[in-house]
């Protein structure tokens, strides 16, 4: 603890003198306006929202004062649309549990959803697969659409709207950070100045607001980020004929990993990671031949070759001998009849982790501290577990009478959820990597690699355990 | 060291009385205690006194020996008639305590400077007063837990433990004998509209507040004050006037051990500088067995003691089954029939009187507990 106090005071030094022209000309005396908001989240995407009505309903919190900062419009629907949006996420079950504990798992459910209890992770260079199944036949994630996830979370806020306000096209233009410790008539707060020349002050600024976080660029926080060479490509597919549908499958291709997310029978989300040609080339290519690829893309075995085959067949028999039972054969996804109109869309790809998350009043939350590949579906959990481990921390705080902004509760979350976020973030750029050639001795070594992981149920187990949180 | 200065200011007051033979200087030597810049000027007046009336000087020694080590209010008013009129004020206010802090006052919230340890440890006093105050409750709103509680915070310095009990919602009247001090603490309140409103402060001791709040507090607070004052038992008795009846004392204090010598004042204060030096003095630390005697003596009945340990690697505080060093004490002020408050027979005052109440004061207390 005091090694960490004299780091961040020493990082406090250098990025106080860094942050000195933007103080100087914001610097606030004497007047002292009416509202202190006790926390301001600017930002009001799902993880956005998410905090800010986690915390309208925390217990602890029923007499302090929030504010949500949305630069959007308000997203209503009077029903549900008949088409599904092509923007959806994997939530896993902590995400859930953090969703129904502000009673959004409600609205979700009431929707729709889909839950999946199967996932089939195989290589197109090899037979090498790894099937991840939960034995107790739990659900293991659920799909749902974004634009769902977002209108549940506003129903809930809009019920708790006595607590949290809302403040929708709202952009933040600039923030002024307090000193360390009070110093005459300097206001310990900090002060946001919206779009409009409007005010307010907070005791903690959250930044929720994406992978290019204005709120993280305004404190200084160094962030390491790279981009990746790759575009996502998105659509909703039509399948063949119906089926149970309750498996989400996922093929690393030499370009990059393609995936088929349940949505329902007859449905399913694509997400496809490829290089920026190729992903202009999907979105742009006519219906049929788009379709064409995408069955190829999980069926071809064209990348195969008789080195690999023979190795993995070599480990294969050695761990038949071994665990008989754990031998999965093989099983190929539903096929694509037809993909949604206008569905196509195509984005880019990269990693980002801020290298602190949190300041004195000040944390970050979402993609404005970690911003992932999605080969692993972890993104938006990611950014629920931070808001679970913040809300944690703050609503304790809040029990013990603390100033919400002080940095002995903010450090335990950002220790928490920095141990956490760090070996995810490591281990998918890590399968990013590996998975993005086809080199015959790394092929190699992630055959063997993945056949093994296979076999091992408790690593298995360890892994789901993780990305369940 | 501390207690050579500590008799010569003492000294030196009485000299001055002796001297001018005039009435109208113990006003001064009344008001001395809450005005810190005089303070100063006393040990600054030591040097030059003393050469000329050594004789007289030494006379007044003797005297103020007795009187800086009586414990007793009592017989220091018997030496001393002439106080009986004014308040006792100066009998657990020290003087050269206030120095010490009034060096520091603004660094009071400067979590990482050196009242760090201090901050750190409202993670195990605010929820013990929390927890401790719900007992006595049915319910209690959520989010404001202590609203509708009084809270008096003796000593509160900076208001390091004011202002979190005022977010829990409690009513807070944090009294200082440092001026700075109550300044510092009322800037930092000031930009907090919620806790602006919540909380009071006043520069004065608690002898001084004690008349005008008597009886109306649910909560007194004495956090790392006891160790300061002269007049432990006076201390208590005016803790206890203030409360009402059935509310609590909560007292955190260091321990007078060995341990607590070799931990608490050599390595805190000379060897790591975790408190500054000259904050404590051994000899005014109070074990919870003496604290105990008093607190039961007082009519206030001891609900727990316990340890807390402090990690001076990890800047945390933790509850510990070991009380030599610092603990934390909870007492409650009973309920039952009136007894005569204890501080009014101070004021009053022949000697045989006196010392019949003497006899009788704990008699009395006896009485009423069986």
């Amino acid at each position: 603890m005091a090694a960490r106090l004299a780091v961040s005071r020493w990082r406090a030094a250098p990025s106080a003198a860094g942050r000195g022209p933007l103080l100087s000309c914001r610097r606030w005396s004497g007047a002292k306006a009416d509202t202190v908001y006790d926390v301001v989240v600017s930002g009001g995407g799902l993880v956005g929202a998410a905090m800010a009505c986690a915390l309208g309903y925390d217990i602890h919190f029923h007499d302090k004062k929030i504010l949500l900062l949305e630069a959007g419009p308000k997203k209503v629907w009077e029903k549900l649309p008949e088409t599904y949006s092509n923007r959806v996420s994997s939530i896993s079950p902590g995400s859930a549990t953090l969703l129904s504990s502000f009673g959004a798992w409600d609205h979700i459910c009431n929707m729709r959803y889909r839950a999946f209890r199967r996932m089939q992770v195989w290589d197109a260079c090899s037979e090498a697969l790894i099937m991840f199944d939960k034995d107790n036949l739990d659900d293991m994630g659920y799909i749902v659409e974004n634009d769902v996830i977002m209108c549940a979370l506003t129903k809930q806020l809009e019920a708790v709207s006595d607590r949290v306000t809302v403040l929708y096209r709202s952009k933040a233009v600039s923030y002024t950070w307090p000193y360390p410790f009070t110093m005459a008539d300097s206001s310990p707060w900090v002060h946001i100045t919206l779009g409009d020349g409007s005010t307010l002050q907070t005791k903690l600024l959250i930044g929720a607001d994406g992978h290019n976080s204005g709120v993280r660029q305004a404190a200084g926080i160094q962030n390491v980020s790279w981009n990746y060479d790759q575009s996502a490509v998105v659509a909703t597919l039509h399948l063949s004929e119906a089926t149970e549908n309750n498996v989400a499958w996922q093929r690393f291709l030499p370009s990059g990993p393609i995936a088929l997310l349940p949505l329902s029978d007859t449905l399913s989300s694509l997400v496809w990671s490829t290089s920026h040609e190729h992903a202009a080339e999907l979105v742009g290519m006519d219906e049929e031949k788009f379709v064409d690829t995408i069955n190829s893309a999980f069926w071809s075995d064209a990348n195969h070759t008789d080195f690999i085959d023979s190795a993995s067949t070599v480990l294969q028999s050695v761990v038949g001998f071994l665990r008989p039972t754990k031998v999965s054969a093989r099983q190929l996804p539903p096929s694509v009849a037809r993909v949604d109109a206008r569905s196509r869309v195509l984005f880019p790809l990269g990693l980002g982790h801020a290298a602190e998350y949190v300041r004195p009043r000040l944390a970050l939350i979402g993609d404005a501290a970690h911003r992932v590949h999605p080969l692993a579906g972890q993104g938006v959990n990611m950014g629920f577990g931070d808001v679970s481990s913040l809300v944690h921390h703050l609503s304790a705080a809040a029990f013990n009478g603390k100033d919400l902004g002080s940095m002995s509760h903010l450090t335990g979350y950002e220790t928490d959820r920095q141990r956490h976020n760090t070996a995810l973030l490591a281990a998918t750029d890590l399968l990013k990597r590996l998975y993005s050639t086809s080199a015959a001795p790394l092929v190699l070594l992630r055959t063997w690699g993945l056949q093994a992981t296979n076999a091992v149920s408790p690593l298995k187990e360890q892994i789901m355990a993780f990305a369940s949180k | 060291m501390w207690g050579g200065r500590k008799l010569s200011s003492f000294g030196n007051r009485f000299l001055g009385v002796l001297r001018s033979r005039c009435w109208s200087t113990q006003a001064e030597g009344a008001r001395l205690t809450s005005s810190a810049g005089e303070c100063q000027n006393q040990v600054s007046w030591t040097p030059q006194t003393k050469p000329w009336v050594f004789s007289e000087y030494r006379i007044m020694w003797f005297k103020s020996c007795r009187m800086t080590f009586a414990c007793l209010n009592r017989m220091k008013i018997y030496r001393y008639p002439w106080r009986r009129l004014y308040s006792t004020s100066q009998t657990t206010v020290d003087n050269s305590e206030i120095k010490t802090f009034l060096a520091l006052a603004h660094r009071w919230w400067d979590e990482q400077g050196v009242y760090a340890p201090l901050h750190s440890m409202n993670d195990l006093r605010v929820p013990f007063i929390r927890d401790n105050l719900l007992k006595t409750v049915a319910h209690h709103q959520s989010g404001k837990p202590l609203s509708g509680m009084k809270i008096l915070d003796v000593g509160c310095g900076g208001g390091l433990l004011s202002e979190p009990l005022g977010r829990l919602g409690a009513s807070v009247i944090g009294i200082d004998p440092v001026d700075e001090n109550i300044k510092i603490a009322q800037h930092h309140k000031s930009f907090d509209p919620v806790l602006d409103k919540r909380i009071e402060y006043r520069a004065c001791s608690l002898e001084e507040i004690v008349e005008e709040t008597a009886e109306t507090c649910d909560a007194v607070v004495a956090s790392e004050v006891v160790e300061h004052v002269i007049d432990l038992e006076t201390f208590i008795q005016c803790c206890c006037q203030v409360l009402k009846p059935g509310g609590s004392l909560f007292i955190t204090t260091i321990n007078k051990t060995q341990l607590s010598y070799a931990l608490g004042i050599v390595f805190s204060e000379q060897i790591a500088g975790i408190v500054p030096k000259g904050t404590h003095t051994w000899e005014k630390f109070v074990s919870p067995e003496k604290l105990e005697s008093i607190l039961e003596s007082n009519g206030l009945s001891v609900q727990t003691v316990a340890g807390m340990l402090y990690n001076p690697l990890s800047g945390y505080w933790h509850w510990s089954e070991n009380t030599s060093l610092n603990y934390a004490a909870h007492a409650v002020k009973s309920t039952g029939q009136e007894h005569p408050v204890p501080a009014e027979f101070v004021f009053k005052g022949e000697t045989e009187e006196l010392r019949d109440k003497d006899s009788t004061n704990p008699g009395v207390q006896e009485e009423l507990k069986k």
